[in-house]
């Protein structure tokens, strides 16, 4: 019987014994490996793009929506009539009292008509206090933003966003101008500098005030939304279910409010974009496959090509399996030095990706370097059975009768 | 008792409809380290024969006892064992592997014996050596001269030292003077103890051996052992 250091080095004498045949099927095999690693890294690094994304809108937020989305059925509120309860600003400072609250914003937005002596302009204006600028992750161009006190106080200040700045004041200094909003008039103490929309609105083209100021200038109690940081990851569960009990125990018993996370949101994404790699991935192994079937062909041709080498085998005292041992052997080895050439262009590729676009974190994900690798030596292992078995099959006296 | 027996041997090619009988009632006896020639036109069954000998072939019909066991009756594992511990086969063509050096093509049977590499380089050295051979061992066959090859075929054919030798025309692809010098090599084996088989169709090959099998139409036409005909080539 043959010895497994013999059938290793039979397999690589092989190799080097037909180099164009070699190059070949290394070619397919390291351009199919190489494909499946690039592709998956362009699409781990979307998905950690729009990750990071997400994260620079401000991580751990908890948001609370006036209303129930759910349908609970044939409740007290249908029952006796009664429509959900306002979200008010007592409410939004109740839930400032938790260790796990960090900032707490409430949010009021309405429409506005801002003028500046002859200058006017449609805006939207945003009433908060001074948290908000911390929790969506603001800066300031100029200026200050909202000041830190009570929140029920209407101070006139207002910061405003690039885009207004621009079109009202133009090459005129804004700092310190009094604007007017409806019938009130606001001070402008800061310009932001953010770009960008942000909860569906034009940052460059908001004005905002203090919450207590946009409900006196648009008249009502109540509030848009309350955004809330909190302190860790782990303490969001913990601070839904307080902001759940605190605000049932505010509006009689019912819980008249939706709590979504920024977290719920961002976990919809990443599931889009893992299955995106992943098909993105299975698309690249088709090519994988492809390279397997091109390793069968040329296996079938080489096969063809050494008849009179197998016949001579046979002749020397090989047996049928060991035929099929030697050229499943040397296929393997094709095929992993090719799938181990295919890590390496597809390291380097994706290297490649993340120097032209310093802002994809383009890595290959471990399972796409594992499976590309496997399905690589299995498919050349796979596809070379054929061969294998025709060679091992014929005859000898045939095959040697070829001069 | 008869180191090769061949016992109403028949092998039938299908040829489209019509059915070749290349080998029709063959029945010989080969003792231990004869030099036998087998001579007969193109057609006529001598390296039918031969491959029949060598277990590359397989008889319709008959039998045949290699050292007093019936080989037909061998599976495909058994048979490709007998061939390497019995049977060394020289071809026209030498059939050396292309990309295996000089050493390495003698080596191979040894291979398939799974014998370790420090006995194998022992042995393909004095095979070298025996064939004046050892300054080519690192030769591709590419780089050697025909003798030259046919010479490394013979080493390999005779490496894991079978009982019989079978030649095909060894001397068909070759000039003159090289032809010479294998025969030659082929003899001083075969006086050594080697069952020697031959396949010919040059009747001055023939006459060196001192028996000689005509082959006509898959028939024996004649079998004839002369004692003299050696000794005039010697």
């Amino acid at each position: 019987m043959l010895r497994t250091n013999d059938v290793i080095t039979f397999g690589w004498q092989a190799i080097k014994g037909y180099r164009a045949r070699t190059l070949l099927m290394l070619l397919a095999m390291s351009i199919g490996v190489a494909s499946v690693l690039m592709l998956t890294s362009l699409g781990e690094g979307a998905r950690q793009y729009v990750r990071g994304e997400f994260a620079s809108l401000g991580t751990n937020l908890v948001i609370v929506i006036p209303g129930r989305s759910e349908t609970a059925g044939a409740g007290l509120g249908t029952m006796t009539g009664v429509t959900p309860r306002d979200l008010t600003l007592a409410d939004a400072k109740a839930l400032t009292r938790n260790p796990n609250v960090v900032h707490t914003a409430p949010l009021n937005v309405g429409a506005a008509e801002v003028s500046w002596q002859s200058r006017k302009r449609e805006v939207t204006v945003m009433g908060s206090n001074s948290d908000l600028l911390k929790i969506r992750h603001w800066t300031l161009a100029r200026g200050k933003f909202l000041p830190n006190t009570d929140w029920d106080r209407a101070t006139p200040v207002c910061v405003i966003g690039s885009k207004i700045r621009d079109e009202i004041f133009g090459a005129h200094n804004a700092m310190g101008q009094w604007i007017r909003l409806g019938q009130n008039r606001y001070r402008v103490i800061g310009i932001l500098a953010s770009e960008g929309r942000s909860i569906g609105i034009d940052v460059g083209e908001v004005v905002i005030i203090p919450v207590a100021s946009a409900q006196s200038l648009f008249n009502v109690p109540s509030l848009f939304r309350i955004f809330i940081e909190v302190k860790s990851r782990a303490a969001i569960p913990k601070v839904i279910k307080f902001t759940q009990d605190t605000i049932r125990a505010r509006h009689q018993g019912e819980e008249d409010v939706t709590v979504i996370t920024q977290d719920a949101v961002l976990a919809t994404f990443d599931r889009i974009l893992g299955a995106l790699t992943y098909a993105v991935g299975g698309i690249a192994a088709i090519s994988l496959v492809v390279a397997g079937i091109l390793i069968m062909n040329v296996m079938l041709v080489a096969v063809s090509q050494r008849t009179a080498e197998i016949g001579l085998l046979k002749a020397l005292g090989a047996s049928t399996r060991e035929i099929i041992l030697l050229i499943l052997v040397e296929a393997l080895l094709l095929s992993s030095i090719g799938g181990v050439i295919g890590l390496i262009i597809g390291q380097l590729g994706s290297w490649g990706i993340r120097v032209a676009l310093p802002d994809l974190q383009a890595y290959p994900p471990t399972w796409a370097v594992v499976t590309s690798f496997l399905v690589a030596i299995t498919t050349g292992a796979l596809f070379s059975l054929l061969p294998a078995r025709k060679a091992s099959k014929l005859d000898p006296v045939i095959a040697l009768s070829k001069r | 008792m008869a180191m090769i027996k061949l016992e109403n041997i028949h092998r039938n090619f299908q040829v489209g409809d019509q059915v070749v009988h290349a080998l029709d009632d063959i029945n010989i006896d080969i003792q231990q380290g004869e030099y036998v020639s087998i001579m007969g036109p193109s057609g006529s069954g001598k390296s039918t024969l031969l491959n029949l000998i060598g277990l590359l072939d397989h008889p319709s019909s008959g039998a045949y006892y290699l050292n007093d066991r019936n080989v037909t009756e061998l599976n495909e594992l058994e048979e490709a064992q007998a061939r390497n511990k019995n049977i060394g086969f020289v071809f026209q063509s030498f059939h050396l592997v292309p990309r295996l050096t000089a050493a390495q093509n003698i080596e191979l049977p040894l291979v398939f014996a799974g014998i370790a590499p420090d006995i194998r380089n022992k042995k393909v050295e004095k095979a070298l050596a025996g064939l004046s051979l050892t300054d080519r061992a690192q030769h591709k066959p590419e780089q050697l001269s025909g003798g030259q090859r046919q010479r490394v075929a013979i080493a390999r054919a005779t490496i894991t030292e079978p009982s019989v030798l079978l030649a095909d025309e060894p001397t068909g692809n070759l000039d003159q003077k090289s032809g010479h010098d294998v025969m030659k090599t082929l003899e001083d084996l075969n006086k050594r103890g080697i069952t020697l088989i031959m396949v010919t169709h040059d009747v001055v090959l023939a006459d060196r051996s001192p028996r000689s099998i005509k082959m006509i139409d898959g028939r024996i036409e004649s079998d004839i052992t002369d004692q003299t005909s050696h000794a005039t080539h010697e």
